[in-house]
């Protein structure tokens, strides 16, 4: 139905349509965020022995985070007076528009995607880049020492690892010959670029987990020290929006790594292609998920220090030389 | 005419995608402010600085060490967008854009190594 859709004459009509589809999508994700919060209790509490909510929606907890969000939207939003009232307003908006901006471009299986865009990964890592600014802006005008402090600190980390994660991503497209990320998923029929692209898989994978800014990476909330980073200041939905777009990165970082480097929708073997490719997609994608979730309860905070060497003195050199490993590769072999 | 249409509604979506990003906030803080309290008092409305009584400004001068770190983002951001063009046109353009491009990325990579010597990058 989208392929008719978009042969048609761009118009009011379509826009409509495309609102509506859109909404459904939204609220698609608004539903994986409650219960990714919930999974990512429950798992921290398996792993830690103990049993995570399982008080709230039965034993297993199904409604703790429905409840917790009816809690956010019944308290007191509290601005400061001391803090800068229109960007304090606009930095939580500003953060989580791209954040559901970049879902657009995902190819979820063959047919089910919203825009066919030729520079796809070009536009998730440029649209992606601008919720520093929500960030920067949340902690500037808070006037609080500690927002302002995790506002820089946040701002240094994502432009830092923003750099690894773009360049770990050009063996990608060095061997696929295509920004379009349909035609990415297209290219690993005979193999998927985690086997192909190792190197560029880790860096972009620790980039990512940078980029999302969790544990190990969480020093821009490292509650500790910075009380709560950049969002010390912002109460009730506000901060809620701040949370909700870290959880919507998660959902389209999860995408983007299938797309990329698992092969998307298909099948790891020929042989299972009868199950259809939603299967695969969701299959890879809580798998992704899972490890995100591991990792957080597994791997200790790092210092700010080594978090900046690291991105700059491990992680630039490594991409940079895989890009020209696999372009010699690819001139000598295919 | 057809490709015109597909480009067009493309980024129709993206422009819808936007709409719906900021439309999410506004109308959830919009009904949130009917259902949520509002009764502002005066210790409410101080700033945060654990539980001490906030003294003066606090966007105080900055450690120089973050705009050093956004010049170098700079330069390597503007480094990607030469790459992608050239890995997308690699199979056209061959050998020889790959020297090239080597040479041009061992131009910033001593930047790199520089800014390595001179302890840019190590954080105090």
């Amino acid at each position: 139905m989208i392929q008719d859709m978009l042969q048609s004459s761009p118009g009011l009509g379509n826009f409509v349509i495309f609102f509506i589809l859109g909404l459904v999508l939204l609220l698609i994700v608004l539903g994986f965020v409650t219960f990714s919060i919930l999974a990512e209790r429950k798992v921290m509490g398996y792993i830690q022995l103990r049993h995570g909510p399982n008080q709230v929606g039965g034993r297993w907890g199904l409604l703790q985070t429905v409840a917790d969000v009816l809690k956010l939207l019944l308290k007191e939003d509290i601005i400061p007076k001391l803090a800068d009232r229109p960007l304090f307003i606009l930095a939580p908006i500003i953060a989580f528009a791209p954040s559901f901006m970049v879902l657009a471009t995902i190819p979820f299986t063959e047919n089910f995607q919203f825009a066919d865009l030729n520079v796809g990964l070009l536009y998730y890592v440029a649209i992606s880049g601008m919720t520093v600014f929500g960030v920067l802006l949340g902690g500037w005008a808070s006037n609080n020492k500690y927002s302002l402090l995790g506002g820089a600190r946040a701002t240094a980390q994502m432009i830092s690892y923003e750099i690894p994660l773009v360049m770990s991503v050009l063996g990608v497209i060095l061997l696929s010959g295509s920004l379009n990320l349909n035609e990415i998923v297209e290219a690993q029929k005979n193999g998927w670029f985690i086997l192909l692209q190792p190197i560029g898989f880790i860096v972009f994978f620790i980039a990512s987990v940078a980029e999302l800014s969790r544990t190990p990476f969480d020093l821009p909330e490292s509650e500790s020290e910075l009380v709560a980073g950049y969002h010390t200041e912002y109460t009730g939905f506000r901060w809620a929006f701040f949370m909700l777009a870290e959880y919507v990165y998660l959902f389209a970082m999860s995408a983007l790594i299938t797309v990329l480097f698992l092969g998307g929708w298909m099948a790891p073997f020929g042989f299972l292609d009868f199950i259809p490719g939603s299967v695969w997609f969701s299959i890879k994608f809580f798998f992704v998920l899972f490890v995100y979730l591991w990792l957080r309860s597994t791997f200790p905070r790092m210092r700010a220090d080594k978090l900046m060497e690291f991105a700059w003195k491990v992680l630039l050199p490594i991409a940079l030389g895989n890009i020209f490993l696999t372009a010699l590769i690819k001139s000598l072999f295919f | 005419m057809e490709l015109l249409n597909i480009y067009q509604n493309n980024y129709l979506i993206v422009f819808v995608f936007l709409c719906l990003g900021v439309l999410l906030p506004v109308v959830a803080l919009y009904l949130g402010k009917l259902l949520r309290p509002h009764k502002p008092s005066e210790a409410k409305l101080t700033t945060y600085e654990s539980g001490v009584e906030p003294f003066h400004d606090s966007r105080v001068q900055f450690n120089v060490r973050y705009y050093i770190f956004a010049l170098m983002f700079v330069i390597f951001d503007v480094e990607t967008v030469f790459l992608y063009p050239w890995a997308v046109a690699y199979d056209k353009l061959g050998v020889f854009a790959l020297i090239e491009m080597l040479i041009f990325v061992v131009m910033l990579l001593i930047g790199l190594v520089y800014a390595w010597k001179k302890k840019v990058l190590r954080w105090i």
